[in-house]
């Protein structure tokens, strides 16, 4: 593995051996000293072209815990204001005494080009409404975790499918898998072509609910770049948002996910957000050590 | 006879058939066909087919305003090299060739560079911002035929019918870039299957095809010449054919990239595959080159379009719309297409220059004609890596491709040669 741009770049052997390093490395973060001195002296380069505060924290906890160095990028604070390309930054970066970049960018592909220019490994911390390749993968920790296995498990993702970069990294990583994907969305957040995805469609997530094991609710966001998709915040809350009386509609050893950041009452009401079932926090949790093991992977094996 | 050039062994399209016949130039007009003169220069067409010089209807040659992506000088360098002898360049400069001593300026650019005739077409509206027309009358006496308001369409209806009428007195060509703004904002590629898989936001065939619908009721009501720029689907193709087919004048134009590419392109997100309108599906693609072969579509245009280097070294979204196209057209169409050469001359170069009303160009090899020509090995393969264009954002890079301009001939002088002696 050279980078890791697409969770289409890896088989079901890699993701597993991903997953199996990420637990190792769980087990590293509950120790008193929660720090590994692997990557002592390696530099890793966090450019976030898009506003992003727990991914970003994550990839530097991460990075920490190797014992590696952060050099961390924000356009708000930059040259890129001064209007400064991404690839002169890249460049600049890594002329500075970068490894690894993490590249987080508005825009579908950034992380490739970016991995086109520099000589050193790239994460894709997430590139428009395509991929976000750690995110799947930690959330395949948190399943497995939970379940054991990820074979046979239903999954039902909700939200605005068609402008989310989660949903697609998780169908591919989740199928991979084995488990089955259903999407459950009103037609206009669902992508216009299905034809590439291996998942089934549901316009109600109350008739799914009863037979899913995993509910996994994306954020959604009244507008997308060219405007609004969403009548109101309100009436997608109504119809697709988790609260008390759907989670009891849920099979009883279902849970449920987010990836942050939550809108509590539009997605999820805050005692949903709040329960046992709940698997958020792990998932935060499970960010860091997954992002070790990708940084290690990338950075380890020289 | 001493003639200044001959051109020896070749398939040359003339008035009277295709024949192997040699040519010979004399005082920038064709001076004889067959015989033996002796001459100044020898071009040696063995194995190639030599016809009128190709005419494109459609290109961006940046100048005035934008001269770091090209300029008449290379434009027409670049036109030279892909056997072009004569260019229809757009009106969206900076500014917008939105009155008539600005269409001036650009044809006697063209005269001073002397590498093909280049003409302009005038934008429908001032500034090409769709809100009041432009100087259509001082354009059409300053030699514009072709009216457009390319980059973007005429939205507002009401203006383009006031358009329309005074331009179908003239006797004049309203071209249409048609792309309906609502349907494509926003979007970076073919609304399908591949734009879903990479979360890039789609334009629907349908943005093309509301607004040729839209036209051709607005056609039928004014009887003006009608002509859809840069087709791209299926769709589009039988709105024109319905339309044709009820006896309206309408024309159509296909780019050598929607003849060559489908989406699936896209999928590496190279910006040298971004332009509007999309790449479309397989089976638009198809329908495209069914519809250049039989005719339904009139004409092969470049919408070459270059954009420099540092502003296509950027993410796939970020990146400019439109690719270069004159020195690969010839050969990017024969690799696509296998067209005869009746039909490579009609859509290349005859019904171009009828579109365009240029006299002087298109004309099948007679006596006494100016020598506009081109000699084109339909069967020779190369590579494109190098361009005389001031960019380089060409999707054939790289391509192999069938079909090699040999030499290029403008007004009797040669232009291009890779065969001369």
């Amino acid at each position: 593995m050279k980078h890791l741009l697409s969770i289409s770049d890896l088989d079901r052997a890699e993701i597993e051996d991903l997953l199996t390093l990420a637990a190792e490395f769980s087990s590293v973060l509950e120790r008193d000293i929660p720090k590994v001195p692997t990557l002592r002296g390696r530099t890793i380069a966090t450019v976030f072209f898009e506003a992003s505060t727990r991914t970003r924290l994550s990839f530097e906890r991460a990075a920490k815990a190797l014992s590696a160095d952060v050099m961390s990028f924000a356009p708000g604070t930059s040259s890129v204001t001064k209007g400064e390309s991404l690839k002169d930054t890249v460049l600049t970066l890594e002329a500075t005494g970068a490894d690894l970049f993490v590249v987080r960018h508005e825009s579908v592909g950034a992380a490739a080009r970016v991995a086109g220019w520099v000589n050193g490994p790239v994460i894709n911390g997430g590139d428009g409404a395509h991929q976000h390749p750690t995110q799947a993968l930690l959330d395949a920790l948190t399943l497995r975790q939970r379940f054991g296995k990820l074979d046979g498990l239903k999954v039902g993702i909700v939200g605005d499918i068609a402008n989310s970069r989660v949903a697609r990294s998780n169908i591919d990583a989740f199928t991979k898998l084995g488990a089955q994907v259903e999407l459950i969305a009103p037609s206009p957040l669902l992508p216009v072509d299905l034809s590439a995805f291996p998942v089934t469609v549901s316009g109600s997530l109350e008739d799914s609910l009863p037979h899913l094991d995993v509910v996994y609710l994306l954020r959604v966001q009244i507008e997308r770049g060219s405007g609004p998709i969403l009548p109101s915040l309100a009436e997608y809350g109504l119809r697709f948002g988790m609260n008390r009386q759907r989670l009891q509609m849920l099979p009883a050893d279902a849970v449920v996910m987010h990836p942050g950041p939550i809108n509590r009452g539009v997605e999820i009401t805050a005692d949903v957000a709040d329960d046992p079932r709940s698997l958020v926090l792990d998932q935060v949790q499970n960010g860091v050590s997954t992002r070790m093991a990708v940084i290690f992977r990338l950075l380890g094996a020289s | 006879m001493n003639s200044e050039l001959a051109i020896r062994n070749g398939t040359v399209l003339t008035a009277d058939g295709v024949a192997e016949i040699d040519l010979f130039v004399k005082d920038g007009r064709i001076a004889s066909i067959g015989g033996d003169h002796d001459s100044h220069t020898t071009i040696d067409a063995n194995g190639a087919w030599v016809g009128p010089g190709l005419v494109d209807l459609h290109c961006h040659l940046r100048e005035p305003g934008e001269e770091w992506k090209e300029d008449i000088a290379s434009g027409s360098a670049a036109a030279a090299a892909g056997g072009f002898t004569a260019l229809v360049a757009m009106p969206n400069t900076k500014p917008a060739i939105d009155s008539g001593h600005l269409a001036c300026f650009i044809t006697e650019r063209g005269r001073q560079v002397g590498l093909c005739q280049i003409a302009t077409a005038g934008a429908i509206t001032m500034a090409r911002d769709g809100k009041a027309l432009s100087h259509l009358d001082e354009l059409w006496e300053a030699g514009v035929r072709i009216f457009t308001d390319d980059g973007a369409s005429v939205a507002d209806a009401g203006l383009l019918r006031l358009a329309m009428e005074y331009l179908a007195e003239r006797g004049a060509v309203v071209a249409q870039h048609a792309e309906d703004q609502g349907l494509s904002l926003g979007g970076q590629m073919h609304e399908g299957a591949i734009s879903s898989l990479l979360g890039l936001r789609g334009i629907p065939a349908l943005a093309e095809e509301l607004v040729v619908a839209r036209d051709l009721a607005l056609a039928r009501l004014t009887g003006v010449r009608y002509h859809v720029q840069h087709i791209s689907s299926r769709g589009t193709l039988d709105l024109i054919s319905d339309a044709r087919a009820q006896g309206l004048p309408v024309t159509s134009e296909v780019t050598p990239h929607h003849l060559a590419f489908d989406d699936e392109r896209v999928m590496a997100l190279d910006p040298a595959f971004k332009m509007y309108p999309p790449l479309r599906a397989a089976s638009d693609r198809e329908a495209l080159v069914a519809g250049l072969s039989d005719g339904s579509i009139d004409v092969v245009a470049t919408d070459h379009a270059p954009h420099a280097p540092f502003e296509t070294e950027v993410t796939f979204a970020e990146a400019p719309r439109g690719v270069i196209g004159l020195e690969s057209a010839a050969s990017a169409v024969m690799t696509a297409c296998s067209l005869p050469i009746e039909t490579f001359f009609a859509r290349m170069s005859i019904s171009p220059a009828q579109i365009a009303q240029l006299e002087n160009q298109g004309r099948r090899v007679a006596t006494g004609i100016l020598a506009n020509l081109v000699v084109f090995d339909p069967e020779r393969t190369w590579t494109p890596d190098r361009f005389r264009s001031r960019s380089e954002n060409s999707p054939f890079r790289g391509e192999a491709l069938r079909g090699m301009v040999l030499a290029t001939i403008y007004e009797g002088r040669v232009t291009h040669s890779l065969v001369k002696s």
